[in-house]
């Protein structure tokens, strides 16, 4: 696979003096595992909101599956990101008073049609079916992260966003939720994680590394992919 | 038909949420549908309250005496299919008391006096604030009389005292006394056919402090039977459970319907009982908006608390695409159904209270007014929606990047 779904075309967003990002291109291609890093501040989240269309750049071009969604209004943006993203936290924020397939249905529900079968299968795919029924404060962390990775997957979006989808994890829970995003990817699902974790960042096929709202490198790990992926499990 | 399907399970999953939110976080809403449902008691209690004043202060109104008396029309009198008449058209169930009366001069001791014949049982309906030294007279035994306290004075009578009435019959001449007779003679004449006379004995002396001390009360069938005549009433006094306008349609409809009588409302006691109505009631309708305003209040302080500690939750349904109107609705969805739940708690709640009010006041019970149930849920789900807009709107200014990121 080689079409291009998201490309960011000097982009930078800048608040007062500073700027969190600056001048930022990149291009990323259906199916690909792109992963994030960076210290504190670089600006890996302002990047990822820009992506996930919950802001836009102050300069440059965002063009998502073809259409440059930089200049486009709140309304229009919720609307692109409710057909085209899926989202996940660092903290789930599954709603608390939902059982974990209702969570997973909330998604559906703003999208287009509650189907509770599809939102079964959705979670068997996370291996949850069993905790389907549950409410978020009877589940552990690790499977709060997965109704969260249900969530984002069940509206099929273009791409899979990840905010630190392991940073609130333990060892366990963290590998099954990368054996999670091995099996999406396998599935030609196109994957964008920002990480602190190293581990996790060198799982995915591509890995850009942000400094000052500077990209100062950007790795092609397909070479060691496979091999990573091998050694983690 | 599918697609009737698919419309009718996103219904489905908006009832979910909507009361998912409220059941599955009860603990936390419990304040919210204490504040409706206190309202909603107080608010239906009083318009319970509102509507029964009239009735409840209208029965207290009728301690202080007739507010309708029907005079005959002419010179002719008032007869006993008229009286049936006039009572089917006022009602039963808005009669309190009422007495014909039928007033008949007699002499005792050679003076006159005025004898009032009446239905002893219905003059003390229309009365009770008669003061009775002894008992109130009835028909069980009809030589026992009551006297006005100006003739128990005159007369020195006191309880249990007889005394004798003489008359001439109705329709009968009096033969005057003549000076040339001899007493056996006069007191033939006196005792003679067209005359009646009568032992009668004082079972109660009665104070008013008004026109009533100077008569003597008797049962009117005995009267008549004394005097030789059938019913015919002088006056009916007539104790109505009716406000001014009440009285008024009331009269109207008398002089129509039955042209042998005319009608008086007596305007001293009809206009004081609407003026203390209609302040009470004012009273009430104040009170009652006042705590329709402290609910609005409470219930839009609750609903702004709500949106502060659900901001992530409401980020969060916005990150997944959620428009600002379907979370705005969501949260009005709740407020309807708390309105539900606590107007629903709190007409009932009301209706206790105002049995409560009703019976410590007046001394009477209520009856349950049906319409109150639907009407409060309806005015406490405007209340809830109304004070829910402004809170609700802050979801606009909720931005989910920022409200997600702040950990």
């Amino acid at each position: 696979m080689s079409d291009k779904i998201l490309e960011l075309k000097n982009v930078s967003k800048i608040y007062g003096s500073l700027k969190a990002l600056a001048d930022i291109n990149l291009s990323v291609n259906a199916g690909d595992w792109l992963s994030i890093m960076g210290p504190s501040g670089s600006g890996k989240t302002t990047m990822i909101n820009i992506i996930g269309c919950m802001d836009t750049p102050s300069l440059g071009n965002v063009i998502l599956d073809g259409v440059d969604i930089s200049k486009e209004n709140a309304a229009n943006l919720t609307r692109i990101r409710r057909n085209k993203i899926g989202l996940i936290f660092q903290q789930f924020h599954l709603i608390s008073y939902l059982t974990a397939v209702e969570n997973v249905m909330v998604a559906q529900y703003y999208h287009s049609m509650p189907d509770e079968e599809e939102a079964m299968e959705a979670l068997a795919k996370v291996g949850l079916q069993d905790r389907a029924h549950h409410l978020p404060a009877q589940l552990s962390g690790g499977e709060q992260q997965r109704v969260c990775i249900a969530r984002a997957l069940i509206n099929s979006p273009q791409i899979l966003l990840g905010d630190e989808p392991t940073g609130n994890l333990d060892e366990e829970n963290e590998a099954i939720v990368v054996d999670i995003f091995r099996r999406l990817h396998d599935e030609g699902v196109t994957i964008i994680i920002v990480t602190h974790d190293p581990e996790v960042g060198d799982v995915a096929q591509r890995k850009i590394i942000l400094e000052h709202g500077k990209i100062v490198n950007d790795i092609d790990q397909s070479a060691t992919f496979g091999e990573a992926l091998k050694l983690r499990n | 038909m599918e697609n009737k399907q698919r419309k009718g399970s996103r219904k489905t999953f908006y009832l979910k949420m909507v009361s998912g939110s409220l059941i599955r976080r009860a603990s936390r809403l419990i304040i919210a549908v204490l504040a409706i449902a206190i309202g909603a008691t107080i608010l239906s209690g009083l318009v319970t309250i509102y509507y029964d004043i009239p009735e409840q202060l209208g029965r207290e109104f009728r301690s202080y005496g007739a507010n309708l008396i029907v005079l005959p029309r002419g010179e002719a009198k008032i007869t006993r299919d008229s009286l049936k008449s006039l009572e089917n058209l006022i009602g039963a169930n808005k009669i309190v008391g009422m007495a014909p009366y039928r007033y008949q001069t007699v002499k005792i001791n050679e003076q006159p006096y005025i004898i009032a014949g009446t239905d002893l049982a219905q003059a003390q309906k229309n009365s009770p604030f008669w003061y009775i030294e002894g008992k109130w007279g009835d028909s069980s035994d009809i030589n026992a009389v009551m006297v006005g306290h100006e003739i128990a004075q005159t007369l020195n009578l006191k309880l249990g005292d007889t005394f004798m009435i003489q008359g001439v019959k109705y329709g009968e001449q009096a033969e005057a006394s003549g000076q040339n007779l001899s007493a056996i003679e006069n007191q033939k004449r006196d005792t003679a056919r067209q005359n009646f006379h009568k032992n009668l004995k004082v079972c109660g002396i009665v104070s008013t402090g008004g026109a009533e001390e100077g008569f003597i009360f008797v049962d009117v069938d005995m009267l008549d039977d004394l005097i030789g005549d059938t019913f015919r009433a002088d006056v009916i006094e007539c104790s109505v459970v009716a406000d001014a306008n009440e009285l008024s349609l009331i009269s109207n409809k008398i002089e129509k319907e039955i042209p042998a009588l005319q009608p008086r409302a007596v305007r001293r006691l009809t206009q004081s009982q609407d003026i203390v109505l209609g302040k009470l009631q004012a009273l009430v309708l104040l009170v009652t908006v006042i705590v329709l305003i402290i609910t609005m209040i409470s219930v839009y302080t609750t609903m702004m608390a709500m949106v502060a500690e659900r901001k992530r939750e409401i980020a969060l349904k916005k990150a997944l695409g959620a428009e600002n109107k379907l979370v705005m609705s969501e949260l009005l969805g709740e407020g309807v159904l708390l309105g539900v739940i606590g107007g629903a708690v709190g007409v009932f709640l009301g209706f206790e209270f105002a049995l409560r009010v009703s019976l410590n006041v007046f001394g009477r019970g209520i009856n349950f007014q049906w319409i109150l149930i639907p009407i409060t849920i309806a005015v406490f789900v405007a209340i809830t929606v109304a004070a829910s807009i402004i809170p609700v709107r802050k979801v606009m200014d909720i931005h989910p990047a920022i409200v997600l990121k702040g950990e």
